[in-house]
């Protein structure tokens, strides 16, 4: 990291003048009839060097409320508020002329998906360089200068080579680094980051949770929007809790983590899974039944003794990249699965963990070495011998929707999963829908829709009834529960351990979140770039991990 | 609790009100003449009670009149009665032209598109044969080898519309094959044949009833181009194409006998693409 590149990046206003003073904000959509506001006298103050996070669920209103700071909530919004000054100068009302003269200059965006936020035409350098011609007199050899102290600051290796890369030629990770550069390129006093993190592995998450905390360390006060407390509390000096439009808690870090007040708060912190003990909840109570559940947890099929289920001896598998290579996707992976038990298998982004995932399942055949299941052979059954034991292994998947057929409803999507033609209705079809409804406490009215109608959290309930209609012994979730919200999440994972329990499920878990993993496994295998780089009792692989990779994810799990 | 029910969880709009949007003019007027137009070819003696080949030798060659609102042809029939009693010919013709060219283009596509690469190829190939043709000439060749009349000029076109169909289908079936909802099927333990028949199939061909409805406008144009060049319907028969052709001589004298067909072909046409064109709209917002 070059130091004196981020002091550049700094700039001298003054420390008595908050970057931002937002006092009873209020913003509605829609052109006549007056809808429900969506942000509902909302204020706060950011100062100079300082990191204000506002947290909240997708709906609380968090990112309005951060355009609303840029000017950029559209033609239909209607913004009030009794102050919304930047740097001590009134933004409320300006022109689209205006605005366009202070972004950039005055305050800097980050957004969650840098894919779409770069022109994947142009090389980042263009990119970056391009404010500056915007807003600043320097010249073509000034900014290009400009342009690699910037790529320096956020620490990108070699600057001089990536300028005239193109976004698709980042990884994830580095282009986040380019759009910072491009957001603090002016040195605004203000910079608002929604989501930055959301889309990247941990390890890069925590690199690009550094950035932006050295960014605020030089001066520039940030504005950090996500709805995950784990990510913000790294790095966030105040945290404010975002709920139905309106700051339900504010404090600082530490007091509002540690004694949350308000329930919102408290659901959020306790949703959180890292650092849970495997088998206690995450989320509140939502039948009246589970009360008596969350009480006394009931203890799990532990220990080695148990039988094995799923036993995957040797497994490799390579694909042939586009320029005719080979590439080793999956390298000599050995798994057992234990009945009753979970295994947790995590990596990052092409490690391998989906590619094991469809050979578990069978859905490609390796290279080499084979999966039993129930010790019978599975991988090297026949097709119809293999379809007779399909029964028994079950799939959950990251994207439910587009696991559905869009032609089917809920109704039909069950039916079949249960053995029998969509669209037959009898009563022992009913019942037994009801009965798989119960158990993902999903109400009777979803039957009738389409999973297109239907929440992110809803879909993924559907997605785990279909998984259980057919009665598996073993349960195989791909990435269950990554493009849901902490909070849905937290339902989640927990009924995924209720239909554990009640019938004694077999689970392997794979996911890319560590503090997920962390929650539910009672195994854990760690895979990087096609293997396995350790493998144990998941107690004992957090407490000491042996290998250096395991403990630099353990370390970058975002944390409260 | 009740006061904090789950946000970042909302179920999106139930249906989008796009479904529900009011029908433009001109949707109204193709649904209004598509109505007459089955109403014609269904009852055509109720639209026109006349006999559509009653000649009457004393009335020809009259323009437009009360008594014969489209006028007479050259042997004094009513080129109204005419033009009613030819819809049933017309769209005949382009349903089952379309209904031809749909099947074939299913077989051919679902066979590129599921039974591996050696098939695909060879499938592949042969459909670029076809497309190297115009699909005019296509139905030439067929009516050389088979002769002229109603039925080979309606497999004639049926068949030159087929590759195009086929190549859609292919390429529906190929993306749709590699959605995640298949491999969900096959998680499921189902055979090759039911996911065939109830994910793969079903995906492909509903989007495929926009461009049919398209194609029977296509096809009657093509069935009348056939029967205009005397390789379809023959004179005196009531249809579009031939009554066109039957005009043409008097063109200069007798404007009308082109003219009423001629207008009933291009709207026949047109509505059914505004109607396609319409439906597909539709579908895609839903």
């Amino acid at each position: 990291m070059n130091e004196a590149g981020l002091r550049a990046a700094s700039t001298a206003v003054s420390a008595a003048v908050p970057a931002a003073t937002v006092e009873n904000l209020r913003v509605h959509f829609g052109t006549t009839r007056p809808s429900s506001p969506v942000v509902r006298g909302v204020s706060f103050t950011i100062a100079a060097g300082e990191c204000l996070a506002i947290v909240g669920e997708s709906g609380s209103g968090k990112s309005v409320t951060a355009r609303s700071l840029l000017g950029l909530n559209g033609e239909n919004a209607h913004v009030t508020a009794d102050r919304l000054d930047l740097a001590g100068q009134n933004v409320l009302g300006l022109t689209d002329r205006a605005w366009r003269a202070r972004r950039g200059k005055d305050l800097g965006l980050v957004m969650q998906d840098a894919l779409v936020s770069l022109d994947p035409l142009r090389p980042i350098g263009r990119e970056i360089a391009d404010s500056l011609r915007l807003h600043t007199t320097l010249n073509a050899a000034a900014r290009a200068r400009r342009v690699l102290e910037l790529l320096d600051a956020v620490g990108l290796p070699n600057p001089q080579l990536q300028v005239r890369k193109l976004s698709g030629q980042l990884s994830g990770g580095e282009r986040q680094r380019a759009l910072i550069a491009a957001a603090i390129a002016q040195n605004p006093p203000l910079l608002i980051a929604d989501e930055p993190t959301t889309a990247l592995d941990v390890t890069v998450q925590a690199q690009i949770l550094n950035l932006l905390e050295q960014i605020a360390h030089q001066g520039t006060a940030v504005l950090l929007i996500s709805h995950d407390l784990a990510v913000v509390s790294r790095i966030a000096q105040r945290i404010a809790v975002m709920h139905d439009g309106q700051i339900v808690e504010t404090g600082p870090t530490t007091e509002v983590l540690g004694a949350p007040q308000h329930e919102q708060t408290q659901r959020m912190v306790s949703a959180v899974p890292a650092e849970k003990p495997r088998g206690s909840r995450l989320s509140p109570a939502s039948r009246p039944s589970d009360s008596s559940r969350t009480a006394a947890v009931g203890p799990l099929a532990h220990g080695a003794t148990s039988p094995i289920v799923l036993d995957a001896r040797s497994l490799s598998k390579s694909f042939r990249r586009p320029d005719g290579t080979k590439h080793l996707a999956v390298d000599n992976v050995s798994l057992t699965l234990r009945r009753g038990t979970t295994l947790g298998i995590v990596g990052e982004s092409g490690s391998g963990k989906t590619t094991t995932a469809r050979l578990l399942l069978a859905l490609i055949p390796p290279d080499r070495g084979e999966v039993t299941v129930c010790d019978k052979p599975w991988t090297t059954a026949t097709q119809k011998s293999r379809r007779g034991l399909r029964a028994s292994v079950g799939a959950i998947y990251q994207d439910a929707l587009g696991s559905f057929d869009p032609r089917w409803n809920v109704a039909d999507i069950l039916t079949d999963a249960l053995g029998n033609t969509p669209g037959r209705r009898s009563p022992q079809i009913t019942a037994a829908l009801s009965t798989l409804l119960d158990e993902v406490s999903l109400a009777r009215s979803v039957l009738q829709r389409r999973p297109l109608e239907l929440s992110g959290g809803q879909r993924q309930r559907v997605g785990i009834a279909r998984a259980l209609a057919a009665r598996p012994a073993i349960v195989i979730c791909d990435e269950p529960v990554s493009s849901l919200d902490v909070s849905v999440q937290a339902q989640v994972l927990d009924l995924l351990d209720d239909v554990q329990r009640d019938r004694g499920l077999s689970l392997i878990f794979i996911s890319h979140d560590l503090g997920v993993v962390q929650h539910v496994s009672d195994q854990l295998a760690v895979m990087r770039g096609g293997r396995i780089v350790e493998q144990g009792p998941a107690e004992a692989l957090f407490a000491s991990p042996q290998h250096a990779y395991t403990a630099r994810l353990l370390a970058a799990v975002p944390r409260l | 609790m009740s006061g904090l029910e789950v946000q970042a969880d909302r179920a999106p709009r139930s249906r989008p009100f796009s479904r529900h949007r009011r029908p433009r003019a001109a949707e109204t007027i193709a649904a209004v003449l598509a109505l007459f137009l089955v109403l014609a070819a269904v009852l055509p003696d109720f639209l026109a009670p006349g006999d559509p080949l009653g000649i009457d030798p004393l009335g020809a060659f009259q323009s437009p009149n009360f008594t014969h609102a489209f006028g007479t042809d050259e042997s004094g029939r009513d080129i109204y009665t005419r033009v009613v009693h030819g819809t049933q010919y017309s769209l005949v013709i382009g349903v089952a032209a379309t209904a031809i060219g749909l099947s074939l283009g299913i077989v051919l596509g679902t066979l590129a598109g599921m039974l591996g690469r050696i098939v695909d190829f060879t499938v592949n190939r042969f459909l670029e044969v076809l497309f190297a043709f115009p699909g005019l000439l296509l139905a030439l060749l067929f009516i050389v080898i088979f002769g002229p009349g109603v039925a080979t000029a309606t497999i004639a076109v049926g068949i030159s519309t087929a590759p195009g169909y086929a190549r859609i289908i292919r390429a529906q079936l190929i993306s749709v094959r590699g959605k995640s909802f298949v491999e969900a099927a096959t998680v499921l333990g189902r055979t090759r044949w039911q996911i065939l028949l109830r994910h793969i199939l079903p995906n492909t061909l509903a989007p495929l009833f926009v461009l049919a409805t398209l194609g029977i406008g296509q096809a009657i144009v093509w069935a009348a181009t056939l029967s205009y060049l005397g390789l379809g319907a023959e004179p005196p028969t009531a249809e579009w194409g031939a009554m066109l052709s039957a005009g043409r001589t008097y063109i200069t004298s007798a404007w009308w006998m082109s003219f009423f067909p001629g207008l009933f072909i291009v709207l026949t046409a047109v509505s059914a693409t505004v109607l396609g064109r319409s439906i597909d709209k539709r579908m895609r917002h839903a």
